[in-house]
């Protein structure tokens, strides 16, 4: 159907001109004069609804008594609730008994514990737990520090050599080379030993000398036969497990300046802003307790 | 033109506001129109009472103003840490601001206060996230991990797609402008006093020295640790670096702190 373009009549003009051109007076669509006042009247109610109004000592708290605080802790507190149940026997349990019972409390810490583990530990241990040079493989069955879940529990609430817990895990290898303890020829003999009594290549004689050495400078820590001691978390030197490496490069410079490796507390006794609850903490240990290394 | 103009204008006129008779406010408004220099005035004279209206209020308001048990001005190595922080635009991914919704708080910590950024200037709040928040990185991670993830992040953290700063352990820095960088914060409103001033290459330095006399330090940044932070002799800006992102959100002790719920 054709267009019939000039049916209705000419709008008003302002009355400005300029070069013979004028400026019509359309009026403004009807549904948009509406919303425009209505949009008005919204904001009005808006500003007494929700805080807004600066007053003398404070702003008006609207008649809703909207605050963000209130409605992130309400949020909160909400989802809190609704595990309430779950995490107060988390918090308390004997979690040796969470584990052996399994069922509902046993799945809950271990989904749990994994979404926190993602988190908090994964920049550091890998996020598959596998750790890196430096950092602790948690899936298999060496364990510096002890692998009972309580253990785990222990490391994870305290950690470990740092400044925040007073009761943090806590030991240190002496720098057997940068503090003169030993020549560099003596760490020569020892790291050999190491290699023999972890079964890699060595030269006998050298290894030979460096027993004694072991002895009487390592033996302390590391055990007479080397299989370490988890409470000094001194690593086990037998296995083929590093946590720094079994070569002969690394071995040396290990015993040269030693190791000091630092993991933060976890607890939020002392981390207030950051720091993860008791149920938290039990819900992670439980979750790498049972990754296949748990003792 | 088919309509006929009412009120038509008189020959030779120009255009705006040129239509006698019609005495209204519009017309008064011709004025201004018609003066640019007038209407400069007064557009700047409206925007000001605007402005002011909706920014006075908050120096005054007791809900935007929360005074903190805890938080002080930035020791000077991590002043000189921050100045890195800034300079190499960590805040391009970075944000220093936890939003007071449950998924954030549940990730990264408690919400940021207002009063954990009132010295910052200016302010790192950020508003893009590459990497993660970092308002409560202090304690999260040991400095030995800050050195391997600065150095080359990928070390630590296979997946990460953030660019590597090893360079920043070779550059040593010795203090020699912090006084200045203090005495300019505290002309924008930070108290550092006198004293701090007249401390600040002792403090910047003893903060890398855990041999050191470092009593005066602690008293007049409490809280402040004390390490050598990168593990090698002098303090580079990787140490400075370290020693601010280690203090990062752990000022307010939030065993003690109670939120004020009208803000
Ligand atoms: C800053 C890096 C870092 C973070 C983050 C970290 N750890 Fe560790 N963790 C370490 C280091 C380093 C060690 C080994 C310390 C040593 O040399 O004795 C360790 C050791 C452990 C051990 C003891 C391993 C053993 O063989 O006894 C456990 C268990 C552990 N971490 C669990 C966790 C959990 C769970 C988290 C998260 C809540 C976590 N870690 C976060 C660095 C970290
Ligand atoms: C005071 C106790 C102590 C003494 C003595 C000691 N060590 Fe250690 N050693 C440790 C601790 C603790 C660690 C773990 C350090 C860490 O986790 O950062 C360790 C780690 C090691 C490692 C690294 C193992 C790995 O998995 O990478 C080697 C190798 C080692 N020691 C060899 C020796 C030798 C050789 C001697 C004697 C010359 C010795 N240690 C003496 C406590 C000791
Ligand atoms: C291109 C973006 C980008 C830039 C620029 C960048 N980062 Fe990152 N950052 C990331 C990403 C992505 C991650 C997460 C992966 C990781 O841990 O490396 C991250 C992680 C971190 C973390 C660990 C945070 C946590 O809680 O796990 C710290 C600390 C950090 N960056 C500090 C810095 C500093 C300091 C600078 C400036 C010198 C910087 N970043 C610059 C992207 C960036």
């Amino acid at each position: 159907m054709a267009r019939q373009p000039e049916k209705k009549q000419d709008p008003e003009t302002t009355g400005h001109e300029w070069d013979g051109i004028e400026e019509l007076n359309n009026p403004l669509p009807r549904w948009w004069l509406w919303t425009f006042y209505a949009t008005i009247i919204w904001g009005v109610g808006y500003t007494i609804a929700y805080p807004a109004w600066p007053m003398v000592s404070g702003a008006t708290a609207g008649v809703l008594g909207f605050s963000t605080r209130a409605q992130v802790a309400e949020q909160i507190s909400e989802v809190e609730a609704r595990n309430a149940a779950l995490e107060t026997q988390l918090a308390s349990a004997d979690l040796t008994t969470i584990s052996a019972n399994g069922g509902e409390l046993y799945n809950y810490a271990v989904q749990g514990g994994a979404a926190i583990f993602r988190t908090n530990c994964s920049q550091c241990h890998g996020s598959g737990a596998a750790g890196a040079k430096g950092y602790p493989n948690l899936l298999d069955d060496a364990w510096l520090w002890g692998g009972t879940i309580e253990d785990i529990q222990y490391t994870v609430t305290h950690g470990i050599r740092n400044e925040q817990s007073p009761d943090t895990r806590w030991s240190e290898m002496p720098a057997f080379g940068a503090d003169g303890i030993l020549s560099d020829e003596e760490i020569g003999e020892v790291v050999q030993y190491v290699l023999q009594i972890s079964g890699q290549g060595h030269d006998a004689a050298l290894a030979g000398a460096g027993e004694t050495l072991f002895l009487d400078n390592c033996a302390a820590c590391h055990g007479d036969e080397g299989l370490g001691d988890v409470y000094v978390g001194a690593p086990n030197l037998t296995d083929a497990i590093w946590l720094y490496g079994g070569d002969p490069v690394t071995l040396t410079e290990t015993v040269t300046n030693a190791r000091f490796g630092v993991m933060p507390a976890w607890s939020e006794e002392y981390r207030t802003a950051a720091g993860l609850t008791e149920a938290e903490i039990n819900a992670v240990a439980t979750y790498v307790h049972q990754l296949g290394g748990g003792e | 033109m088919a309509t006929e103009d009412k009120n038509p204008m008189p020959k030779g006129a120009t255009g705006l506001g040129d239509r006698p008779k019609r005495k209204s406010i519009l017309d008064r408004h011709k004025i201004l129109e018609k003066n640019a220099t007038l209407l400069l005035a007064c557009s700047l004279l409206v925007v000001t009472i605007g402005g002011a209206v909706e920014i006075a209020p908050l120096f005054y308001l007791e809900n935007t103003i929360e005074e903190v048990d805890g938080v002080r001005p930035y020791s000077p190595l991590e002043l000189a840490g921050r100045d890195i922080y800034v300079r190499e635009g960590c805040y391009v991914c970075h944000s220093q601001m936890i939003r007071p919704m449950r998924d954030e708080v549940e990730r990264y910590g408690h919400y940021s206060l207002a009063a954990e950024s009132m010295y910052d200037h200016p302010f790192q709040w950020g508003s893009k996230r590459t990497g993660p928040d970092l308002a409560r990185v202090g304690g999260r991670y040991s400095d030995e991990w800050h050195v391997d993830h600065l150095a080359d992040p990928q070390l630590v953290v296979p997946e990460s797609v953030m660019p590597k700063y090893r360079f920043l352990e070779n550059r040593l820095i010795d203090g020699k402008y912090i006084e200045d960088s203090l005495l300019t914060h505290r002309a924008v409103g930070v108290p550092y006093t006198d004293e701090m001033l007249e401390n600040a290459v002792a403090d910047f330095r003893v903060q890398a020295d855990p041999f050191g006399d470092h009593d005066g330090l602690l008293e007049r940044y409490p809280n402040a640790q004390v390490r050598n932070f990168d593990g090698q002799p002098g303090i580079s800006e990787t140490d400075a670096l370290i020693a601010y992102l280690q203090m990062l959100g752990t000022l307010v002790d939030f065993s003690t702190f109670i939120p004020d719920a009208s803000r």
